[in-house]
């Protein structure tokens, strides 16, 4: 089995970014999944098979969206990047470029974790 | 703004920047307990108490044909240290000075470290119960120089697999006896630190604040450090000259398998 996810030699790298890493990857598997449902549902006539499918779908969107928000917990810079852009009406290359805007010239967000804190968790398996 | 109140202090964003790495540097190398322990959270500042899932037996009732039992919780423990800085000092890190002086910060992250290490590894009075008080084993002596500490280790381990206890196993050595290893003595050809490794199959923790040193399990499921509000510099108030800011974490910290770790002792 390879380790496709990391880009870096994975000794090297501290576990949060292993961990993020992993939910990228995952985000990715199941972005994958979702796109070959769209497709099987497409050309699909049997109305059970149809549901079935439909009902696996949906399992890949709640999956997606499940790792999505563990990763905009852990980037506050794409999460407040997401915020701008994600549920609203409107040009969506247009917010995209005011939010990106937004975060980055104000300096990025802050590092701090979303409850204020320093965002240190566990250090076990970390280096020193 | 949260209970932190970091917005009204007279900081700028790359003033507490600055600040929120400057606390991640110093705690980071110094919270052995983390290294070591199952960490669970960050469960948030109004998470008050650890699950049991115990209860105690209540003597009455509020009426007869019933009967009740009371619920019992580890509340956690808050833990601050409090500090304050220059303002000529956080006004010159905006102008870019590279030197600024944030020593009272350093030394309070210090303080909150070596307080999270001693509660864990030794206890807290009245508040919880450390890995010292629990383990039922009897200390083990470390020997009087670093190169006896190979023999005190390898026979903690083999008390832990001989409860059915696996590994890995890390050791956790205070400050004194970490610089001591530290300073490259040798075991047979190995460097000291090398040599301990392979014996436990994991890792090595400086860990400030604690005496003597603790061989425990890292196979999980043994020791459990609870997080509420993970550690987070907040703000106090000011003056013309100074800002007062302070380090605060709530956590509650449990053994369930008190067999699962052997002191040795200094």
């Amino acid at each position: 089995m390879g380790f496709d996810q990391y880009h870096e030699p994975p000794e090297e790298l501290p576990p949060a970014t292993r961990t993020f890493a992993r939910l990228c990857a995952s985000l990715t598997e199941e972005a994958e999944a979702i796109g070959w449902y769209e497709q099987r549902i497409a050309v699909e006539t049997d109305p059970e098979a149809l549901a079935v499918m439909r009902d696996a779908q949906g399992e890949e969107f709640k999956h997606f969206s499940m790792d999505l928000e563990f990763l905009l917990r852990r980037a506050p810079a794409w999460r407040e990047i997401a915020h701008g852009v994600l549920f609203q009406t409107g040009d969506i290359v247009e917010h995209g470029e005011e939010a990106e805007a937004e975060t980055l010239e104000a300096g990025g967000a802050d590092e701090t974790a979303e409850d204020g804190s320093l965002g240190i968790r566990s250090l076990k398996g970390a280096r020193r | 703004m949260n209970h932190l109140l970091r917005s009204l202090a007279p900081i700028s964003d790359t003033g507490w920047k600055l600040l929120d790495e400057e606390a991640r540097e110093r705690l980071t190398p110094a919270l052995a307990a983390r290294r070591l322990v199952d960490f669970s959270g960050p469960h948030g500042w109004e998470h008050s108490a650890t699950n049991l899932g115990r209860t105690t037996p209540l003597a009455s009732a509020p009426c007869d044909g019933v009967s009740g039992v009371q619920r019992r919780v580890l509340p956690l423990i808050e833990i601050r240290a409090d500090f304050e800085l220059s303002r000529t000092e956080l006004r010159d890190a905006d102008r870019g000075a590279e030197d600024a002086d944030l020593e009272p910060l350093d030394k309070a992250a210090h303080q909150i470290a070596v307080a999270e290490n001693k509660a864990v590894f030794h206890g807290w009075h009245g508040a919880m119960t450390g890995i010292e008080e629990a383990t039922p084993h009897s200390p083990i002596p470390l020997g009087d120089t670093p190169d006896d500490y190979p023999r005190p280790v390898a026979a903690a381990i083999e008390r832990l697999l001989g409860l059915g206890v696996s590994g890995p196993y890390g050791l956790a050595l205070g400050g004194e006896q970490y610089r001591q290893v530290a300073e490259g003595a040798e075991h047979g050809g190995y460097p000291l630190l090398d040599h301990l490794r392979k014996i436990l199959e994991g890792p090595i923790v400086w860990a400030p604040g604690v005496g003597g040193a603790l061989v425990l399990s890292l196979r999980g499921g043994d020791f459990l450090f609870e997080s509420g509000q993970d550690i987070s510099l907040g703000y106090d108030n000011h003056d013309g000259d100074v800002v007062r800011l302070y380090l605060q974490e709530s956590f509650s910290f449990r053994v369930a398998t008190p067999e699962a770790a052997v002191m040795l002792s200094a």
